[in-house]
């Protein structure tokens, strides 16, 4: 079993869900400025805070900044977000001068569904003026995509959710590949990992085709491959992701644990 | 210059069909005694703007109170669907509902311009996603000075807004502290404007990051003690999950939505009474 240099020996067994929490939350370096969705990327985050990066300063689309929950929002706008933030400014505020004027260094989303190049559908599936499935829409994550210097994308590995085509592009990863996001004159860098529960993909540096290079422990190349809806992209040696620590175990469970608690306190 | 008045007179007096009306509040504050009233009035052909739907608009349109809907974000927070706004949009049920849909920050800069008194706000955003394809308000424009691409989406002045707010003081100027979304444009960007509060007091205190709203700004201030309910008033009472939970099964279904409004909201004839009602269910817990 691997062990980890900071945080002593590897845990046992834990889910999926949970090594996808795990390497997300691994992705942000302390100090980061993090425009947080709510959901997986928030559960990540508030992890990254509780381990190895407790400088990092969340802000949420509601209008905090430097937000410390000690329990996971339900929405985007509970009054936990406010009660510890640095500061609590308006909504045009949060998306003009934070997200806009370029304050943002990663922005952290969830999605209904991604392409091979991470734009991102949460609108519809199917025609648009008759739609299939309505989805709830663009919320922040279009300016986020844009304007965040880089996004992170968290999504449960499913040929329905890793599709060939989206049925509406709501918020842009890296277009059509290549340069397209230069040529559309995007600010920032757009997606630079895509983390699943099987594994994690980074953008071609090329092509920005999302490329599988690192399986978590456990998943299999044939798995990944099954669970996308396009034909992907393998590095020639995809790495491993290190296992959960059991510090990064016990305080992810521990915030859950919390969360549900506080969650049932209200319909008690 | 805002006058106290019951919320039944008020919404007589200020909200009128055909209107295009703003109910705000993000997460925080959503102004449900204002909708239900409209709900209860029986209000139609209504242009809802709104930039995360949330419970109150799944209602209103369930209800058939909506021509139209200016939204960002429909769904039901942490839990998922709104099963009567889909409706309306997926099967024109009760009726056909015209869309008009942005980002948040689209939203954001539109009432920022309303209460601008401009026509049109500029935004870094929406470039290379299919959200201008479907959506005639957002429109690309050159910067006379710079030459840069930007995007251009015309200013929201609704013809009514309405908010809920936890205090007002006697002179009718209004308190929000903690988490204040996009309350104060979408009170200043309107033509008539009413908020509901948690209660008058004589005089305001200060409260972190609070908003104060001067009373020339509003028209009318009605008391509605939890009447943002099952949102959160900072000070004053915790989002209600659960209800929000359990409003899934009763939105998903057309004919529990249809008997739970016309036992909760229709028959009765106040939000107080509605209160009693809904917790006389247990679906009432904070």
């Amino acid at each position: 079993m691997t062990t980890d240099g900071n945080t002593g020996k590897a845990a046992g067994s834990y889910t999926t869900d949970e090594m996808m929490t795990v390497a997300a939350s691994r992705e942000l370096a302390d100090g980061t400025v993090c425009f947080v969705g709510i959901g997986l990327p928030s559960e990540a985050a508030n992890l990254a805070r509780a381990t190895h990066a407790p400088g990092c300063v969340l802000i949420y689309e509601s209008g905090t900044v430097g937000a410390k929950p000690d329990v996971l929002p339900l929405s985007i706008g509970d009054g936990v977000l406010a009660e510890h933030a640095d500061s609590v400014v308006s909504v045009p505020e949060i998306f003009n001068y934070w997200l806009q004027a370029g304050r943002v260094d990663v922005g952290f989303l969830g999605a209904a569904q991604v392409d091979r190049f991470g734009n991102i559908n949460t609108t519809v599936v199917g025609d648009y003026d008759s739609p299939k499935v309505r989805l709830p829409g663009a919320g922040g994550a279009p300016e986020i995509a844009t304007s965040a210097k880089e996004v992170i994308i968290m999504l449960r590995h499913r040929p329905r959710a890793l599709v060939e085509e989206l049925s509406f592009i709501t918020s842009v990863g890296h277009g059509t590949g290549g340069n397209a996001r230069e040529e559309l004159g995007l600010p920032g860098k757009g997606p630079t990992a895509l983390i699943t529960d099987l594994g994690v993909l980074r953008p071609d540096p090329e092509t920005k085709e999302l490329t599988l290079v690192v399986l978590h422990p456990g998943a299999t190349v044939e798995q990944a491959r099954e669970a996308t809806g396009w034909d992907l992209k393998v590095a020639v040696n995809p790495g491993s992701t290190e296992p959960p620590t059991e510090k990064e175990l016990k305080l992810l469970r521990e915030l859950k644990a919390r969360t549900e608690a506080a969650r049932k306190g209200t319909s008690a | 210059m805002a006058h106290v008045a019951d919320l039944r007179e008020a919404t007589a007096e200020l909200v009128r069909d055909g209107d295009s009306v703003a109910l705000e509040g993000f997460t925080h504050l959503i102004p449900t005694a204002a909708a239900h009233e409209i709900i209860r009035q029986g209000r139609k052909d209504l242009t809802l703007i709104r930039m995360t739907p949330d419970l109150i608009y799944d209602q209103m349109i369930g209800m058939g109170c909506a021509r139209k809907l200016v939204f960002s974000w429909g769904g039901n927070p942490g839990v998922g669907s709104l099963h009567r706004f889909r409706d309306a949009v997926e099967n024109d049920w009760p009726a056909p509902l015209e869309i008009e849909e942005h980002s948040h920050a689209g939203m954001a800069n539109r009432y920022v311009a309303g209460a601008s008194n401009l026509p049109f706000a500029v935004l870094r955003g929406y470039v290379g996603t299919d959200l201008p394809k479907v959506t005639s308000t957002i429109a690309p424009i050159k910067c006379p000075f710079t030459g840069e691409e930007l995007m251009a989406v015309p200013a929201l002045n609704p013809d009514v807004s309405i908010i809920h707010a936890q205090q007002a003081d006697g002179r009718g100027n209004v308190a929000i502290w903690g988490i204040s979304g996009i309350q104060k444009e979408a009170v200043l960007s309107a033509r008539r404007a009413i908020v509901t509060v948690e209660e008058v007091v004589d005089e305001l205190v200060p409260h972190p990051f609070q908003v104060v709203l001067p009373a020339v700004a509003i028209d009318a201030i009605s008391v509605e003690p939890k009447g943002a309910h099952p949102s959160y008033a900072d000070g004053y009472y915790d989002r209600d999950n659960s209800f929000y939970e359990a409003w899934d099964p009763i939105g998903r279904d057309r004919e529990e939505f249809g008997a739970w409004m016309e036992e909760h909201v229709l028959g009765t004839e106040n939000f107080g009474e509605y209160l009693e009602s809904v917790r006389a269910k247990g679906m009432v817990t904070k």
